[in-house]
């Protein structure tokens, strides 16, 4: 609801639905709302990214070559860390909205918990995954 | 001919049964990315080299280019419910919200078809 929206509904005198201003969420709850969101925009950009790599598949050989340069070079290779990190905490993260529609652990405490286990889980995870793109060894098994 | 107003026409027939429809389809494309978007990314972990004929062979290889297709379209599906909802957090004015929304389909649809486009040229095109 815009500001606007919201001054004229007080104005005419009709009743207001609680606002998001007026709860307090705990720190770890807020990041770990605010960082669900990065990371699907994240998750959005690489969406472009997939599709890049796979159009340039489509144009053949010598394209695909262009795009490779394109796609290694140092900023990229740090974008994968990144999205890897991202998909990671996403995925987590969105399993435990899941849990949350089922009706567990809404409550406070419960919910503060989960937040830290998100951490904890998307961490490791990350860390797997990123180890597994970036260290020759870790792959070849 | 009736005397009832039109707004007291329109009242008391419940609700049009869908307001949980973006709220429902984000949590279906969730559940679907969870599977499709380990496959992927499991799989571009595995891949061991990637020159254009490791990359195309791959796009060839059994149930691929189906299952990329179905990521790119669910994935861009659930990131345009998404990217919906951060637009229309911070975007507040009726004219600039509804053009932005327009266009963050329009780029999403978009996103989709090409990718769709590209598995399938390479998956269905002549042989390497």
């Amino acid at each position: 609801m815009s500001a606007r929206e919201t001054s004229e509904a007080v104005a005419r005198g009709r009743p207001l639905s609680p606002h998001m201003s007026i709860y307090k969420m705990s720190r770890y709850c807020l990041l770990s709302s605010i960082l669900n969101r990065g990371t699907g925009l994240i998750l959005s950009a690489g969406l472009l990214l997939l599709v890049y790599w796979l159009v340039s598949v489509a144009e053949g050989e010598r394209a695909y070559a262009a795009a490779l340069a394109v796609l290694s070079s140092v900023p990229l290779e740090i974008a994968y860390a990144l999205l890897l990190a991202a998909f990671s905490y996403h995925l987590v993260a969105g399993v435990r909205h899941l849990i949350w529609d089922t009706g567990h652990g809404l409550s406070r405490m419960q919910s503060r918990r989960s937040a830290f286990w998100v951490f904890a889980a998307s961490i490791v995870i990350a860390i797997a995954l990123i180890a597994w793109a970036f260290i020759p060894a870790a792959g070849a098994r | 001919m009736s005397w009832r107003s039109a707004l007291g026409r329109a009242e008391g027939h419940g609700s049009a049964q869908d307001g949980v429809g973006h709220w429902w389809l984000q949590r279906l494309t969730s559940v679907a990315l969870i599977v499709l978007g380990v496959w992927l990314t499991v799989s571009l972990l595995a891949l061991q080299a990637h020159d254009y004929l490791a990359v195309a062979g791959w796009i060839r290889t059994g149930w691929t280019a189906p299952v990329l297709i179905a990521f790119v379209v669910v994935g861009a599906w659930h990131s345009q419910l998404g990217v919906r909802v951060v637009v229309e957090d911070y975007v507040h004015e009726l004219g600039p919200k509804t053009l932005t929304l327009a266009l963050v389909t329009f780029a999403h649809v978009a996103v989709a078809a090409v990718g769709v486009y590209a598995v399938l040229k390479v998956a269905l095109g002549s042989p390497l």
